[in-house]
């Protein structure tokens, strides 16, 4: 406990480091997977393409993605650029797929009446089909970002890992300092859920229209 | 440490080194360095299995008794999500190093366990939930017994979602076993740690062909898991969308049950 306290500043700047490692790479997977998603929902062949091909990048461990990244982007191996590539690699690969499937998922009465009331595809889409497909996002979304927070701390093994860290610095300690490790797997937890909460909330003042729903509607 | 690519600027084509080194006849035999990569890959299936069994013994028999009576479903997906935010790298260092080296395995493979159940238990307890009352009731109305509903209805139709509780969790752990190597133990992760120690570029070498085992074992375990799946899942049930499903009229009152698989 006195580590910890006495250590107490340095953890939450590591925080701070731990949570640009891992949200950055979800508002950047975000941003990727919207327009590959819209791609997927309409043309059929790019989905056969793009489905197949995340769900294969999802199932490469971290750690082997970790150790992979400057392969493929030619850095060092240190650099944290590796672990928020890939870590970029999961989200989108995660995302890419709730995208086009809740797009699929727009009503088509409801295309219909967008249509009807004169609006364009363009229009119709940031007006209505993504609007609409806010829940399936978001809860794809606290999917990546609680797992990146968690994934981050696999990059400490080679050196990279904001709180995972201290998980690697208190076990080569002899003795093994057991208030570090148990400091940082804390920390990454309650991240985790602090972030988790906060996207719930987004979420939820995102979407009014599914509240008011649930309020009259009741099967 | 400085290793890997682009340090010097040095034109040396990693791609070839690696590849040298994975096709190296050499590493795929025991030498004087490693016990070669056939052994890590058993080892590291080793591992995998080993978990994976203990982790099916427990979690399919709850999810099934949960998914069948609905009770406690809701702990169920909570505990889910809850474990997707422990770090699975603390764990293995904190378990290992308290039980001790001698037992570090033991400490691994309950680590593993811990890990390979919250998937599996999400997609036992879907799968059931999301069997269509009607087919239950239908099974109960021509007198079928508990016991038979449950193994030659639920379970059956339920198939597809527990198959893939089964690959997520066996990933899972194919991945944190890759960890393991941190704590002296091996597998293919043994590459990615020993590889650093060198710190040079035969050791990124070594790391980075480590790396492209892991991947390429969870690879292949993956399909062949979906061609499992593709095998026993019964013919009927094929090409069908499992969906949560909340708005059919039920016949029998069932609370509502919010059900998330990853």
């Amino acid at each position: 406990m006195r580590w910890i306290w006495d250590h107490i500043e340095e953890l939450l700047a590591t925080s701070w480091v731990h949570l640009g490692l891992a949200l950055i790479p979800v508002l950047v997977g975000l941003l990727i997977s919207i327009p590959l998603g819209w791609v997927a929902h309409h043309w059929r062949t790019a989905r056969a393409i793009l489905v197949p091909v995340s769900s294969l990048l999802y199932t490469i461990p971290s750690l082997a993605l970790f150790v992979l990244m400057p392969l493929v982007l030619g850095t060092r191996i240190l650099d944290p650029i590796n672990v928020q590539a890939a870590l970029t690699i999961y989200t989108v690969a995660l995302l890419v797929r709730s995208v086009a499937d809740s797009l699929d998922a727009t009503p088509k009465d409801v295309i219909a009446a967008a249509t009807a009331i004169g609006y364009g595809p363009t229009r119709r889409f940031f007006a209505v089909e993504f609007p609409l497909s806010v829940p399936v996002l978001v809860a794809g979304v606290r999917v990546a970002a609680v797992s990146n927070i968690s994934l981050v701390s696999v990059g400490a093994i080679i050196g990279v890992g904001g709180l995972g860290l201290y998980l690697t610095a208190g076990a080569q300690l002899t003795p093994p300092n057991y208030a570090e490790i148990i400091a940082g797997i804390v920390l990454i937890v309650l991240l985790a859920l602090i972030v988790d909460g906060l996207l719930v909330l987004l979420g939820r003042l995102l979407t009014p229209w599914t509240r008011a729903r649930a309020g009259t509607v009741r099967r | 440490m400085d290793q890997g690519p682009g340090r010097d600027g040095a034109p040396v084509n990693v791609f070839e080194l690696v590849w040298a080194w994975l096709t190296d006849p050499e590493n795929w035999q025991k030498n004087f360095r490693d016990l070669g990569i056939p052994a890590r890959i058993l080892e590291h299936l080793t591992y995998t299995g080993l978990a994976i069994v203990f982790a099916v013994m427990i979690a399919v028999p709850i999810g099934i008794y949960v998914g069948h009576t609905g009770r406690g479903g809701f702990l169920v997906v909570g505990v889910a999500n809850w474990f997707r935010a422990l770090p699975e790298l603390g764990l293995v260092i904190l378990l290992v190093l308290a039980m001790g080296v001698a037992l570090a395995l033991q400490a691994l493979t309950i680590v593993l366990v811990a890990l390979a159940i919250p998937p599996l238990l999400a997609g036992t307890y879907s799968g059931l939930r999301n069997v269509d009352p009607e087919v239950v009731d239908a099974a109960r109305g021509m007198g079928m017994r508990e016991r038979d509903i449950v193994w030659r209805v639920e379970v059956p139709i339920a198939l597809p979602l527990m198959l893939g509780g089964l690959r997520t969790a066996t990933l899972q752990v194919i991945a944190t076993a890759s960890i393991a190597a941190y704590m002296g133990l091996g597998g293919l992760g043994r590459y990615v740690i020993d590889g650093q120690r060198f710190g040079t570029l035969e050791g990124y070498t070594m790391m980075a062909g480590g790396a492209v085992l892991i991947a390429a074992l969870a690879i292949v375990v993956e399909l062949t898991l979906a061609g499992v799946q593709r095998l026993v899942v019964s013919p009927g049930l094929r090409n069908r969308k499992f969906s949560r499903r909340e708005t059919r009229v039920r016949t029998k009152p069932v609370e509502k049950t919010e059900v998330a698989i990853s």
